[in-house]
């Protein structure tokens, strides 16, 4: 069982009281209903499902209730770091050196490939 | 040689630490035999010369006892309290005795002694690795009616038992610095080391009591005393530690992430008659900061002829029965060896007074203080030697030996040989934990190489092979001071060999047991590799090697070695396969635990729910709700309640208990927008005290739920949904107005269980409620069809509903929960003279069918859109965004071809459809047929006076009056496509 830390209760809880809500930083488009076939297709069905690290959506479902944003490795299920959601992506270069001077020689970086939405 | 007669003709006096005058009686197979107290049912059967204990899996070949501990393959037995606590895959050497125990060895038929399924085992030409994937191929059908079911009546290994398991089981959550795992000699070291420090200490052990190896080993010194003495007085010392707790019989079964460790503690599994209130065993999570594994070392067999006779075991397991139990495990005890360790178990034997005729080493010229004190007492040492085979059935005879590159075969009488390949670290926990493993490429072993979380390996699972340095090491990991624990002695866990000896190579046929449990040979093996398996991961598809209860604690090495070697490559490219959990078994009753009946899930019930239970309602599960299902009177099956209950709402009226119905308080200045954003309907306009049926969307366009939402006011609206969708409805709308739509000021609250929700349904619904309700003119013109006013219903608050899933005139009353059943009450009370009746779900989908009303999720099935459900007049045209807009506008959401909502009559009134049954065009064309739709719903309706049915058909809608058929078991039902409103078409009773 993980250990999440939510980003608005700030402490770390049980993975019981988490729901998982799939990859993170999709974004609907505000005209949507103009997008291509292509562009809603890749919005609606196509993630990217990485070996390594991903972005990925939490909601704490059986606490406060909030949707937030993970970087969990996808190997070792190790949370790099979380967010409140609406916040930037973080830097996985600076992430990942903050976490390389902690420990966690074995977390190997994986670019994540470029999303079809943002082509 | 003394010989204490109770407890076996093979105890010892004078050996091991068991106490003669503690006798404990117990069966096997019926047999009434005596051991002692702390025996395993294993070293007891072997005191009564008892080798013989089991049938192999797939050979049915004779099978004894192998090992001393959790690794054992071999000895599964059956283990009996009574019906009801019954477990099979016991391992002997596990298995306490106490008195009274019941053991029953496993497949075998008739008996143990004469088993006809051991004919396998002179067919097995007939039977090599895979034979199952390419002999049974033809005729297709057979493989299920007659290959398949043969193939397990004959394989296997213990029967499940027939009742429900009547065993408390018990749950612990446990937080702690330092977790260590093992209490041999350096997980005991380290416990004391790390609660020197002052650190919150759980140390656990499978075995009943600490000392791992120490046991055994009594060459051992620590700190001036023998290494057993030290264990026992450390367990002593660490049980008065207050920051310290030891968990004996307690397994460490699974490594997760985040140092979350699964434990398992046997509580009552070695007592006799263990109070009944005591659970069976206990579930302990771990959430340690650190985790020390001292998990130890496996000794390996020799890979040769025969290896899996009776009476063949490890060397370490034979030292431990000898020095733990006292228990010789024969009288002429041949050995054969790879390495140093066997000799220690030789001379502890031959010091006791056995005979140990030969040992036999394949090294070449191997030279050690140990080989030399062997030799001194008399033993006889054959090295670069190997055992070509054992003789014997039951019962292992002989053994023949030649020297490792052949010539003259020597045959030696023995009644037991032991044998030592070597040691593999016990890894697996620290795979568990997504370690990765390295190679030591001079010790042929698989280490720790690279951590992935905050663990240490100390001692014999570290490859640190000499005691001392397994001390220092565990100290450094418990964070104490360092050359505090001085030793001397032990076993030297170097690797020895792996792979077939000499005798069973490439160039033989010989049966040289890999996986004793699986029944997979040397052969096995190099097969798999010449029918092109590569990857050690298909090797042990193929042959199963690895894949029993056992987890091919001792065969996964010598597998590997077998295959590098037939695949000409070094062992590391091969590759290791995953350790996964569970270590050892885990019973379900630990796992399960307390969520068994009624824990198993909450059950939900209305605050009417005693009402509809004293009048004999039966219940239906909708989630996790329990609905009253329909109101029988006396005589009365389901039907004729139902068919009662319907004619009643639509000629009377009708009093339905509809609180389950999620609701959803969404408040705040931008409410309107938001559920346009949320629902296909358009809001805005809606004006206060005015409702409208909703559909919600998934952003893919198709039906997510639907249900009646009413405005409170310009910023209050009260939202229903199915019964069953609440919480994901909820989840969805808090999604999007958390991370799309944050910028609109609204507040969501789930509303469910706050309101009671009592519909008061048909012609008679104003006329009974209206002499209850205090401050709401329900007259036609000031409370139309869908809309809601608050006022006051027999005294209490409540948001009045007019609306109807019945398609009579009807109000839902909803009221503040606690209030519910009074309400309730109070209105059956009044509305009995207008001859208001109960009806419950059933009825409520019946009538609900007889007007074409849909209910998501039966009607719907995920890929069914607003279009295809008839329902395009609930989307808001002029909308330029809500979910699922985008969705719905897709080439194959708006082409012809879907399948769309329709009714169907059957030509024969009297005959109901099955519901789910499938629809064609042409009954005569050949099988399989081409479907082209299912009913959805389907009833009996008394009102119609004929039955009814909704469909998902292709293209339906343009099929109206066509003729279509339902194929069924008895015969092909004829049907007409028709609108799917069968009652009151025009819906004039709805302003009644």
């Amino acid at each position: 069982m993980l250990l999440i830390k939510c980003p608005y209760c700030e402490e770390e809880r049980p993975e019981l009281e988490f729901r998982n809500a799939g990859e993170a930083h999709l974004v609907r488009n505000s005209s949507i209903i103009e997008q291509s076939d292509e562009d809603f297709a890749s919005y609606l069905y196509f993630r990217q499902n990485p070996k390594g690290l991903q972005f990925e959506r939490w909601r704490h479902i059986h606490g406060c209730g909030r949707f937030f944003n993970a970087v969990r490795d996808s190997v070792s299920d190790k949370f790099l770091t979380v967010y409140k959601a609406g916040e930037p992506k973080p830097e996985l270069d600076a992430l990942l050196s903050a976490n390389a001077s902690q420990e966690v020689a074995s977390v190997k970086k994986r670019a994540p490939r470029t999303k079809k939405a943002e082509l | 040689m003394a010989q204490s007669t109770h407890s076996g003709s093979n105890r010892i006096a004078g050996i091991g630490r068991l106490v003669p005058a503690k006798t404990v009686r117990f069966t096997f197979d019926g047999q009434n035999l005596t051991g002692l107290e702390g025996d395993t049912l294993a070293s007891a059967l072997l005191a009564n010369g008892i080798h013989l204990v089991g049938r192999s899996f797939k050979y049915h070949r004779p099978r004894g006892i192998l090992s001393a501990g959790s690794e054992e393959p071999n000895a599964l037995v059956d283990i009996e309290r009574d019906k009801s606590r019954k477990q099979p895959n016991v391992r002997a050497t596990v298995q306490e005795i106490y008195d009274g125990l019941k053991a029953k060895s496993q497949n075998r038929w008739p008996s143990l002694t004469f088993d006809i399924g051991a004919i396998n085992d002179v067919f097995s030409p007939m039977l090599p690795a895979g034979f199952y994937y390419k002999t049974f191929m033809w005729p297709k059908f057979a493989w299920k009616t007659i290959y398949e079911p043969k193939i397990r009546a004959a394989a296997g290994l213990g029967v499940v038992p027939g009742e429900p398991d009547t065993d408390r089981y018990s749950n612990r959550f446990a937080h702690c610095d330092v977790l260590v795992i093992g209490a041999g000699a350096a997980g005991l070291a380290a416990a004391l080391s790390a609660a020197s420090t002052g650190l919150q200490v759980i140390l656990c052990d499978e075995q009943p009591e600490v000392g791992g190896a120490l046991r055994y080993e009594n060459d051992v010194q620590i700190d001036g005393i023998s290494g057993y003495e030290w264990a026992v007085a450390a367990y002593a010392k660490l049980r008065e530690m207050k920051n310290v707790r030891v968990l004996t019989r307690t397994t460490a079964f699974g490594y997760y992430a985040q140092n979350f460790v699964g434990l398992v503690e046997r509580l009552s599994d070695h007592l006799s008659r263990p109070a009944a209130e005591m659970p069976r065993e206990r579930l302990w999570q771990v959430r340690a900061s650190k985790v020390v594994l001292a998990t130890g070392a496996i000794e390996r067999h020799m890979v040769f002829a025969n290896n899996d006779r009776p009476g063949i075991m490890l060397a370490s397991a034979a030292r431990l029965f000898l020095n733990q139990y006292g228990v010789a495990v024969g009288r002429k005890v041949g050995v054969y060896t790879a390495n140093d360790s066997a000799y220690a178990a030789a001379i502890d034997l031959k010091r006791a007074g056995i005979d140990v005729p030969v040992i036999v080493d394949t090294r070449n010229n191997p030279s050690s203080a140990i080989i030399d004190e062997a030799r001194s007492l008399g033993i006889e040492v054959l090295t670069g030697h190997a055992v070509y085979s054992a003789g014997g059935k039951r019962r292992i005879s002989s053994v023949s030996i030649k020297p490792n590159e052949g010539g003259i075969e020597r045959k030696i009488t023995v009644d037991a040989l032991i044998m030592s390949a070597g040691w593999t670290p016990s890894v697996h926990l620290f795979s568990q934990s997504r370690g990765k493993v390295a190679w030591d490429a001079d010790n042929e072993r698989f280490l720790p190489g690279t951590y992935a979380q905050n663990c240490v390996s100390v001692g014999a699972c570290n490859g640190t092979d000499n005691l001392q340095s397994a001390l220092d090491e565990a100290i450094a990991a418990g964070g104490g001071q360092a050359g505090t624990i001085v030793a001397t002695g032990g076993t030297n866990w170097i690797a020895g060999m792996i792979g077939s000896a000499p005798g069973a190579g490439a160039d033989t046929t010989v049966k040289a047991f890999v996986d004793f449990q699986n029944d997979v040979t040397a052969k096995d093996v190099r097969l798999a590799v010449r029918e092109g398996m590569h990857s050690i991961e298909h090797i042990k598809r193929f042959t199963t090697n690895g894949m029993a209860t056992d987890q091919g604690k001792t065969s996964n090495l010598h597998g590997l070695a077998i295959a590098a070697e037939a695949l000409d490559k070094p062992i590391p490219s091969v590759g290791l396969t995953t350790f996964r959990a569970p270590f050892t078994p885990v019973t379900f009753g630990a796992i399960v635990n307390h969520a068994r009946h009624d824990l198993f899930d909450p059950t939900r019930r209305t605050p009417m729910h005693a009402w509809h239970e004293a009048q004999g309602a039966p219940f239906e599960d909708v989630g996790q709700w329990k609905r009253a299902w329909y109101y029988p009177q006396a005589g009365e099956d389901m039907h004729a309640a139902v068919n009662r209950e319907c004619v009643a709402v639509r000629n009377q009226a009708g009093i339905f208990d509809a609180s389950t119905l999620g609701k959803i308080e969404v408040v705040g200045p931008d409410s309107a927008k938001f559920l346009e954003l949320l629902y296909t309907n358009p809001w805005e306009k809606l004006g206060v005290g005015r409702c409208r049926y909703g559909i919600m969307l998934r952003e893919d366009g198709f039906i997510y739920d639907d249900g009646v939402v009413g405005r409170l006011a310009e910023d209050r609206f009260h939202v229903t949904t199915t019964t069953g969708g609440a919480p994901r409805v909820m989840h969805h709308m808090e999604d999007y107005l958390q991370t799309e739509f944050p910028h609109l000021n609204v507040w969501l609250t789930s509303t469910t269980e706050q309101w009671a929700v009592i519909a008061v349904q048909g012609p008679k619904a104003r006329e009974i409620i209206s002499p209850l309700v205090e401050g709401i003119d329900l007259s036609n013109e000031a409370m139309p069809h869908m809309s809601v006013r608050e006022g006051k219903i027999c005294g209490v608050p409540t948001r009045l509903f007019r609306m109807s899933f019945t398609g009579e005139a009807g109000y839902e009353i909803n009221v503040p929960a606690d209030y519910g059943k009074a309400v309730w009450e109070a209105v059956y009370e009044q509305g009995k003279p207008f001859g208001l009746t109960p009806y419950g779900t059933e009825t409520m989908h019946v009538l609900r069918a007889e007007k074409g009303y849909i209910i998501v999720g039966q009607d719907t099935d995920g890929t069914v859109t607003p279009q295809d459900a008839g329902l395009t007049w609930a989307i808001g045209k002029n909308k330029t965004d809500y979910v699922g807009i985008r969705g719905l506008l897709r080439r194959d959401l708006v082409s012809d071809g879907r399948k769309q909502l329709v009714g169907l009559k059957t030509v024969d009134p009297k005959i109901v459809l099955e519901e789910g049954a499938q629809i064609v065009a042409n009954p005569n064309q050949p099988v399989p047929m081409t479907m082209i739709g299912h009913v959805t719903s389907s009833y009996w309706s008394e009102n119609c006076g004929r039955s009814i049915a909704l469909a998902l058909v292709i293209d339906g809608t343009k099929r109206l009056g066509e003729r279509l058929y339902v194929p069924m078991p008895n015969g092909v039902i004829e049907v007409e496509v028709t609108g799917m409103v069968f009652f009151d078409e025009k819906g004039e009773r709805l302003n009644g």
